[in-house]
This record gives structure tokens, C-alpha cells and sequence, in this order.
């Protein structure tokens, strides 16, 4: 009902006449006047019925429930859900400004055939049955060629119907190169997996934890679970828990701990070496857990006690050895202290010797898999189809090595190395790539080295990428196949990141799809059936909520009722159970790697000469930086000092940018080995000196004028660092120079 | 009617803000921009038009490395008593398109009252009042999510955080309806205190000694509302203001730039 102010004003009359309940005569004439007030040239938003819809978000791996408020059928603001397991109540700005991204202009509003260059976005609107038949007609000649193999995958999760039904097309067509985008939990469950012999990913009991030791991760800035940490945070603060904050920059995380101890970047691992050498020297462990549950300790503690004593430490980390040695002290007299890695919000997979490092620093503290600690969470296996059953061809090709080359000799323990595709994509003459699908991520934004990664994606033939927005891969794809936005599906949202317990969020269609676009899952089905035989056969559906519905069987009317379903019986087995190691314990130094681990800090690429600074990139809520690029509202939040017009300022120490000769808010050239790029200059006194910091976030050039063309992308001034054993991107910076234009 | 409303027991809605929990996340920012349909520009990094009800400041404590902090000071409208309801800005407005409401203690806002003088933007020491330089426009589609609650606003008035009016006009509707009088704490709650995933913003009446601001905030109302809270401190409090959100804080250095930030302020020099 529409309300303008004369109707409005005899309402009033109307109501005071009327009942002695009624609020109306309650309003003052301000109220009135506010609530009554439109002009015919600002949009009057149409009133109507008010309601609610409980989902969840997917715009990160955080899994928060949120509640959608309804007005007739727009939705018109995303709350957090009241009692979910991951964020009672609260919300991220990300997750508030989603209604942006629905009715934004960056919605690909049809399945799209590239008809000019590249990049061009010049785009033919297509039928989806000839956008399937199109794909089908591509994967069908690839397969009668023999080439099943060179079709590729990228999503950014390998958990729930969506990704198995990527993974589940792949296969029985017969392709391995199935890959998830980079994070720290692929070091998270390689860690767990070496040290404790399982797949599992990485829970933190944050909620119980009373000592925080953090190696540079951004609890509250956007690492993890970021509205969960946020909570955690506050409640550590309510109990007098403590948070030691270890990272060369005050990052908001640094700022708010008790404790923030600058560190030389990169040196971490030898500083929670440090840290175990003083724990084992002092015999603060916790001796049952290691005499009992753990094998390798001697070995362990001959290296910690040989190399890294406080004074040794101090001269790698440069904090000073008695800081090291109390701060080992009140870590381990904690009552339940938890030490976590992966900086600022892990989207870089990190060395994987500093996860364990970090990892033994927990064991050596008896948390693994207790109150207050570090659990290896199995996920939950409520996805039980069939097998699938290859023919020949796909038997033939599954047999074919990775194109990241993940689980190859080289790479014996990695599962996902899309830091590595661009380099060997481009290393041929022609793509081993032939098509690629990408869905979830937008990797020629977030991999690093964005001029190769871009390199990479010209070579490949085929690309088709079922993002819902013109992002950067959409942009530069040859087909765009739009998935409904997430506020428009159903999918099942398993295993919010960090999380030590089973939760599987469903998020719903909150409004009908607003656009002529389709369900990814359904798409996957359609080209399964187009393709035929075997690959029919195990796609048996006749569509993706059917697929999720049967896939959830006794669990889909709770967690349609709640919006979340939750274990509450899960529980992690005790640890005369929970180890599948050779050893069947916990193992500090894990006996299934082939070489020893030299527990060395990472060397980043430059030269100190040409390159006398070092760069690293800082992370921000208020900057999104995965596959969704931000929204304006957040855009709008970004402060002064971060972008100005179409600038970003480089934050630099006052007294480094004296000798440079630089003053706040001067033009420089920032070079790197990798690219080069036009900024300002942010005095900030948080920053160590010799370090510059960019944030992760800006310099998009697709999306819409609100974000694009704004700032540089960090990973355009960054390639990786492969790690020597797990060939995960070790890089947490590059060197840099400065010169003023 | 009338003479109910005196009856009535006057509430004075107010916020505490706890600034050892707030992350800078800016969730508040959006959630208020949301609700209440401020709209945005292609550019929105000159902070002097860029229309922000709730914006959160970062402060620094001038320290050099590694000496150095900083803090995060969300900043909505104060919702000053002054003396009395003589807010800074009511007193100044000849248009009386802004008034201080004795029942709720909520200062207003009327669009359709003001005629753009702008006399409240130079008398609000906080800076919580935003100037309309344009009307707004959304791209296509994106109006659909404007909250009808809310009227946009034009070109030419002045604008600032309502404490979420409207969210109070609804409840107490509600309330009546269903035969009540009182609200309950969870009733009536802004759009920033109940996104914020940090749990820093804390709302309700300070008359109400149930409710946590008013318990938290410990007002003392014989003395301006001072709070006898050791760590609680209000922004510009020499200045009489009288405001009704309370900041808390453990750092000395925090709680002392409360007074006088504003000074130092940039934005302060530009405007004046
Ligand atoms: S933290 Fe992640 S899941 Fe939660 S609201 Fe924000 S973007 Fe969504
Ligand atoms: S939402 Fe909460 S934590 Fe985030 S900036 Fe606002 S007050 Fe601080
Ligand atoms: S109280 Fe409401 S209007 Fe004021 S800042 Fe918070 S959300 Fe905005």
C-alpha cells in the first residue's frame, strides 16, 4: 500500500476517532512528517507484507545464517540469523551489502557467447539449450580425441553437491584436474595429514581457548570464519582470555590483542621454533599427551634444542629473547592456550613448514583435538552416491597425471596446486589445458601473478565460467553460463571454515531468480545428460534440488525448517584413537614425508639491491578480496588513507620514508620483480621499518564502475614462491622499490 | 491521550559502544546504510560529501614504531540533551525541521522541514550531519531493496543517524496492538547495534535501569549523565553536549582523545 500525505493525514483522523489502542495518535507530527514525506523524483520503495527468510550466506567459506528481511517479494535487508551456530545473529558487511550484488549491475543477466575479442565484452545472448549443447558439443570432441584429460575444474570448495557433482562429472568423463583455489587449508590439512594421519580440516575452538598465540593470522580481520572470530574476540575480552599477536604490521588484529610483537617477516616458523625449544628446555609440555600419544619428539626435541635457542631465534626474528622465552612460559601455562598461522585472512597457502611448526607448538601443549584446541574435523560424509562407473575412456584418462601436477612424484602431498597451472600452462607451446570451467572463483583476480595467470588464460581454448557477475574470469571467458545468485538457489553450505563442529547450512531462494539465469548444479546435470552414456548414468536426477534433496535424506525437512543443521553429538575420537600414522600417534616429525623439513624461513624474490624494501599485502573487512569483488556500499567504508579517487596509498614508516624523501600523500612508482604500478604514500607509524603494505582488494578492472579501475591488484605486483616440499605458494611478500614520479 | 504520553515514564535511548571490542569492521557503516536507503557514488573517497550516519573513525596514538596503536571510534549522532533538549542543532535550525524528543530523547530529523541552511552541519561538533549536494541515484534494479520504512531523501536537505526510528514507530505499533505500553530491551533495537558482529554496540534506554546501556553506561543524571563508569567516556563531554552514546575503553590514551579528536581532526579544518 502506497501512502501519500493526504490519505495519510485522514488516516490519522480516521485512527485517533477510532480505537483507544491505536499507536497512530502516539506519533508526534515529526514522526509523521518523516514517514509520510516523498518527492516525485526520488524512488518512493513500495510498501507491502513484511517477512523473513533464514538462509545462508555464501560470499565466503564463513557459512553465516543470515535472515532475510522481505517486503512483498524484494528483499530489502540481510540481517544475521538469531541462534546459528556459526554467527548468532551477527553479520559481516560483505553479508549486508549482498542485496547489492543481487540487484547490482554486475549480474551477467543471460548465458553469454563471446562473439568479439577476448575481453572485448562483446557478447551474443544465447538459449541455455544451446549454451549446453554448446559444452557438451566441446567436451564430446575432446573425449573422442582422447583429450578427456586436458578439461579442468576451478571452484573455490570441494565440499558439498555442487563441487562433487564438478568432481563427479570430471571423473566419469574422465579428467583428474579437478581444482580448488588456494588457502591456508590446504596447509591445514596437509599438516593434519602428515602429523596425524588423516584427511581432515583444521577446527579451532576458539570459543574456549583462554591464550591466543596467532602467527600473523587476522583474527579479526577477516580470518576464519571473520563474524565468529569476531565473536570469539569480544568474548576473550569479556573473560580475560589474551591474544599475542605476531606480525610486522599493527593490523587491526595487532591492535587489539594484549600482546603485539613486530617480527622480521616471514621468520615466524623460527620464532615458534623458538618458542618449542624453551617450552622443551623448561619441561612446560604436557607430558602426557606426548609420552603417551606422540612419536618423534626425541627427534623433534634434538632440533629444537640444537638450532633454535632464544638468542639464535632473536637474531632470525628480531624479538628479543626474553620476550620469546615469557611469552613460551605463559603460552604453555596456560590452561588452554591455542597457537594458529596463515596471515591476515589465509588466502595464501603458506609454507607448509611453519603449519608445522605451528601445529607441534599445539601438540607440544596437549590441545589436538581438545577443549580449547586444535581438531582435525573429517567432513561430513552425508553425500553418499553411488560410484560412479567409467568407461574405458575416462578409466584412461583419470589414470593421466594432474596438470597442477598435485599427487605426482614432484608433488607427492599436495591435493590442489592452482599456483602452480599458470606456469605450466604457459611453459608449453600448446595449452594442456583444453577447456576450462570455473565456477566459485574469479582466479585471474586472486591468483598471484596476474600478468601469467591472464597469459595462461589466452592459451586455453575453452573457457567457460559460471560466475553470476561480470568478474574478471567471466569477462575474458569465451562462454558465460550465469549461476542464480546465492539469495536465488538452494545449496547445501557444509563445514563454515575453522569450525570444530558439523554444521551444513542451506542457503535458499530468498527471491525468485531475477534474471534468465540457472542453477549451476542443473547446468552440471543437463551436460551430463547431453553427453550420454556412462556420464548420464550417473547423473540419475532429474534435476539439482532433487539431487540435494535425496542427497540429504532424512536431514532435509530440519534443515529446510532451520535453515542449518547441526551434529550436536559430533565429537573427534581420543587420541589413542585419532591417529593413522605409521606410527599410530602424533607425529612431530611426520614419518611420511621423504625428506626431512629444514624449518627455514621462506626467501622471497628480489634482490636487496635493486629491490631495498619489502612489500607485503594486508587484508581488510572492508575490502573484499576473493572471487566477490566489492560492492559499493563497502567500496563507500574504505577510508582516505586506503584509496583517494582513483589512488591507493602504500603504507610506509615515517622514518623509512624520510630516507626515501617521501612525505604523506606523494606520488611514487612502486617496482616489484613482477610488475609495477602508480601509488601514494601513507605515513603510518604501525608499519616496521623497510616494510611497505598494499591492501588485498582493489585494482579490479571488471565488475562496475564502482569498484573497477580503482587501485592496484596486489597480485600484480606478486608471483609465487613454490614451497620446497608441498609446492604450495610460500610467498607472504616480495621486494620492492620506491622511486617518486 | 495526551495525558497518558506525560504518564508515561520518559525514555531516553542511548548507546554504549565498547571500543576494545569494535574490530573496525565498518559492518555498522553498511548496516545503517542499508536500512535507512543512503545511497552512494561512483567516488566516495572525499569523506566530506560521502553521506555516512554512522562512520567510523580510526584513531592513532601518535606513538611511533612499535609504540604505535590505533583504535576504532564509530561515530552515529550523539543524540545530545544538551541542557535540557537544547541540542547544539535544534537550537540553531530556524526551519524546526530538527527537535529533540523528550519521550524518547531521540533528536530528529524532518527532510521535508529543511531548507538546506546547513547552520545544524556547523553546529554539530561531531560532525553526524550530511548535506544532499545531489539526489540520489541507484543504479537499475537496485532500488528494489530501498527499505520503504525510510523515505529517501533529495537534493538540498541535511541528513543524519535517527537512532533508527522508524524501528521504534514499528515496535511500539506492535506494542499497542497487542495491548502493551512497554517496550521490551530486544523490541526496539538500530539496524548498527544488531549487525554488529562484534557485539560492541550496545543500545536501550538509559532511564531503564534493566537494560544493559543503562546498567553498563551508569549514568549519572544529576551531572550532565556523566557515567560513573571508570573506563566510559563521552565524546567532547567539556563541551556540555551532553550526548547520549557512551564509548568504553581500557586505554588511557583512547579514552583521552575522546575529548579532544575533533580537534586534531582534518575534516574539522577543511569544514571550517
Ligand atoms: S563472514 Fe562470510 S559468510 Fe559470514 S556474512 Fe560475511 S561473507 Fe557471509
Ligand atoms: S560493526 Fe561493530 S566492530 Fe564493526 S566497526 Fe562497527 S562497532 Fe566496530
Ligand atoms: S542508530 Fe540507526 S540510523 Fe543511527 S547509525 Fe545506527 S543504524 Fe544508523
Amino acid at each position: 500500500m502506497k501512502i501519500g500525505r493526504r490519505s495519510f493525514l485522514s488516516f490519522i483522523i480516521g485512527g485517533a476517532a477510532g480505537t483507544a489502542l491505536s499507536p497512530l495518535a502516539w506519533k508526534s507530527m515529526d514522526d509523521s512528517s518523516i514517514w509520510s514525506q516523498n518527492w516525485p523524483w526520488t524512488p518512493v520503495p513500495a510498501d507491502g507484507e513484511v517477512s523473513h527468510v533464514n538462509s545462508v550466506c555464501t560470499l565466503c567459506p564463513g557459512g553465516c545464517g543470515i535472515t532475510v528481511r522481505k517486503v512483498d517479494d524484494r528483499a530489502v535487508k540481510i540481517e544475521g540469523m538469531k541462534g546459528h551456530p556459526v554467527n548468532d545473529g551477527g553479520v559481516c558487511i560483505l553479508g549486508l551489502s549482498a542485496l547489492q550484488l543481487l540487484y547490482g549491475p554486475t549480474r551477467v543477466k543471460a548465458p553469454l557467447k563471446r562473439v568479439g575479442e577476448r575481453g572485448e565484452e562483446k557478447w551474443q545472448e544465447i538459449s541455455w539449450s544451446e549454451a549446453v549443447a554448446e559444452v557438451a558439443a566441446k567436451l564430446g570432441d575432446l573425449r573422442s580425441k582422447g583429450k578427456s584429460h586436458t578439461v579442468c575444474s576451478i571452484l573455490d570448495s570441494d565440499k558439498g553437491t555442487v563441487p562433487y557433482l564438478f568432481g563427479r562429472l570430471l571423473t566419469v568423463y574422465g579428467s583428474p584436474n579437478f581444482i580448488r583455489t588456494p588457502s591456508i587449508q590446504d596447509s591445514y590439512e596437509l599438516a593434519i595429514n602428515l602429523m596425524h594421519g588423516v584427511q581432515a580440516s583444521a577446527g579451532f575452538d576458539v570459543e574456549h581457548a583462554d591464550f591466543v598465540l596467532s602467527f600473523g593470522s587476522g583474527l579479526i580481520d577477516g580470518w576464519g570464519s571473520p563474524v565468529r572470530m569476531f565473536k570469539a574476540n569480544s568474548n576473550w575480552k569479556d573473560s580475560g582470555s589474551k591474544v599475542v599477536q605476531i606480525e610486522p604490521r599493527l593490523s587491526n588484529t595487532a591492535a587489539k590483542s594484549d600482546k603485539w610483537i613486530p617480527i622480521n617477516p616471514g621468520t615466524e616458523v623460527a620464532l615458534a621454533m623458538g618458542l618449542a625449544h624453551v617450552i622443551i628446555k623448561e619441561s612446560l609440555y604436557d607430558s602426557d599427551f606426548v609420552n603417551n600419544y606422540s612419536s618423534g619428539f626425541d627427534k623433534f626435541k634434538q632440533l629444537v634444542l640444537d638450532k633454535y635457542n632464544p638468542d639464535n631465534v632473536a637474531q632470525i626474528t628480531g624479538v628479543d629473547s626474553s620476550a620469546l622465552v615469557s611469552l613460551a612460559r605463559n603460552f604453555a601455562h596456560a590452561s588452554k592456550p591455542l597457537a594458529v598461522c596463515g596471515r591476515g585472512q589465509g588466502k595464501t597457502q603458506g609454507s607448509l613448514d611453519e603449519f608445522i611448526a605451528v601445529h607441534a607448538l599445539n601438540a607440544l601443549v596437549g590441545n589436538i583435538n581438545s577443549e580449547g584446541g586444535v581438531w582435525a574435523v573429517p567432513d561430513p560424509d552425508y553425500i553418499k552416491w553411488p560410484e560412479v562407473e567409467m568407461d574405458s575412456v575416462a578409466a584412461v584418462g583419470m589414470q593421466k597425471e594432474r596438470i597442477d601436477g598435485a599427487g605426482s612424484e614432484t608433488y607427492p602431498y599436495a591435493r590442489y596446486l592452482l599456483n602452480r597451472f599458470s606456469g605450466v600452462v604457459n611453459s608449453e607451446e600448446e595449452s594442456p589445458v583444453n577447456a576450462l570451467f570455473v565456477a566459485g572463483a574469479n582466479p585471474l583476480y586472486t591468483i598471484s601473478d596476474s600478468k601469467a595467470v591472464k597469459e595462461a588464460f589466452s592459451k586455453i581454448p575453452f573457457v567457460v565460467s559460471f560466475s553470476s557477475y561480470m568478474d574478471e574470469t567471466a569477462k575474458n571467458a569465451d562462454l558465460i553460463l550465469p549461476n542464480h545468485v546465492f539469495l536465488e538457489r538452494y545449496e547445501d553450505v557444509p563445514m563454515p571454515v575453522g569450525l570444530q563442529k558439523h554444521v551444513i547450512g542451506l542457503s535458499r531462494p530468498v527471491v525468485k531468480p531475477q534474471f534468465n539465469t540457472k542453477h549451476v548444479g542443473d547446468v552440471i546435470i543437463l551436460i551430463a545428460k547431453a553427453l550420454g552414456g556412462r556420464i548420464a548414468d550417473a547423473f540419475p536426477w532429474d534435476n539439482y534440488e532433487a539431487c540435494l534433496e535425496e542427497t540429504l535424506g532424512d536431514k532435509w525437512e530440519s534443515i529446510v525448517e532451520n535453515g542449518f543443521w547441526s551434529d550436536p553429538d559430533f565429537k573427534v575420537p581420543a587420541s589413542e584413537e585419532a591417529f593413522n600414522t605409521p606410527s599410530g600417534k602424533f607425529e612431530f616429525i611426520p614419518a611420511n614425508l621423504k625428506s626431512p623439513l629444514d624449518f627455514s624461513p621462506v626467501t622471497i624474490e628480489g634482490s636487496d639491491i635493486s629491490y631495498p624494501l619489502i612489500l607485503v599485502p594486508y587484508d581488510s573487512m572492508r575490502l573484499a578480496n576473493g572471487f566477490i569483488g566489492n560492492p559499493p556500499f563497502i567500496t563507500k567504508t574504505v577510508e582516505d588513507t586506503v584509496l583517494k579517487g582513483k589512488d591507493v596509498f602504500v603504507e610506509i614508516n615515517p622514518k623509512t620514508a624520510e630516507e626515501i624523501g617521501l612525505i604523506e600523500g606523494r606520488y611514487v612508482d612502486i617496482r616489484t620483480p613482477r610488475g609495477k604500478a602508480k601509488v601514494r604514500v601513507h605515513l603510518f607509524d604501525g608499519i616496521m621499518p623497510g616494510i611497505v603494505a598494499l591492501p588485498r582488494g582493489l585494482g579490479h578492472t571488471a565488475y562496475d564502475k564502482y569498484i573497477a579501475g580503482k587501485g592496484i591488484n596486489f597480485n600484480e605486483l606478486i608471483g609465487p614462491v613454490e614451497d620446497p616440499v608441498s609446492g604450495f605458494d610460500a610467498a607472504w611478500g616480495i621486494r620492492a622499490r620506491l622511486t617518486k614520479v | 491521550m495526551k495525558k497518558e504520553v506525560k504518564n508515561e515514564k520518559a525514555k531516553k535511548y542511548g548507546m554504549v559502544i565498547d571500543l576494545d571490542k569494535c574490530t573496525g569492521c565498518g559492518a555498522c557503516m553498511v548496516a545503517c546504510m542499508s536500512e535507512n536507503n543512503v545511497p552512494f557514488k561512483e567516488d566516495e573517497s572525499n569523506k566530506l560529501d560521502s553521506i555516512a550516519w554512522m562512520r567510523v573513525y580510526k584513531l592513532t596514538n601518535g606513538k611511533p614504531f612499535p609504540e604505535a596503536d590505533i583504535c576504532y571510534l564509530p561515530r552515529p549522532c550523539m543524540h545530545c540533551e544538551g541542557h535540557n533538549g537544547h541540542a547544539p542543532c535544534v537550537s540553531v535550525c530556524p526551519a524546526t525541521a530538527t527537535d529533540y524528543n523528550h519521550e524518547t530523547g531521540i533528536v530528529s530529523q524532518i527532510y521535508t522541514r529543511c531548507f538546506g541552511c546547513r547552520y545544524c552541519m556547523v553546529a554539530c561538533p561531531y560532525h553526524a550531519r550530511y548535506f544532499n549536494w545531489w539526489d540520489p541515484v541507484w543504479p537499475e534494479g537496485m532500488e528494489k531493496y530501498l527499505n520503504p520504512d525510510v523515505s529517501p531523501r533529495m537534493r538540498g536537505v541535511v541528513e543524519k543517524c535517527s537512532f533508527c526510528f522508524h524501528r521504534y514507530q514499528t515496535a511500539m505499533n506492535k506494542a499497542y496492538v497487542e495491548g502493551r505500553r512497554k517496550l521490551e530491551e530486544d523490541e526496539y533495537q538500530t539496524s548498527c547495534a544488531q549487525a554488529c558482529p562484534a557485539d560492541a554496540i550496545t543500545f536501550g534506554d538509559l532511564n531503564d535501569p534493566a537494560h544493559a546501556v543503562h546498567q553498563i553506561a551508569k549514568p549519572d543524571l544529576k551531572h550532565g549523565g556523566r557515567s560513573s563508569n571508570p573506563n566510559a567516556f563521552r565524546l567532547l563531554e567539556r563541551l556540555g553536549t551532553n550526548p547520549k552514546v557512551y564509548y568504553l575503553s581500557s586505554r588511557e590514551w583512547v579514552r583521552r582523545a575522546g575529548d579532544n579528536y575533533l580537534k586534531k581532526d582534518k575534516t574539522v579544518k577543511k569544514l571550517h
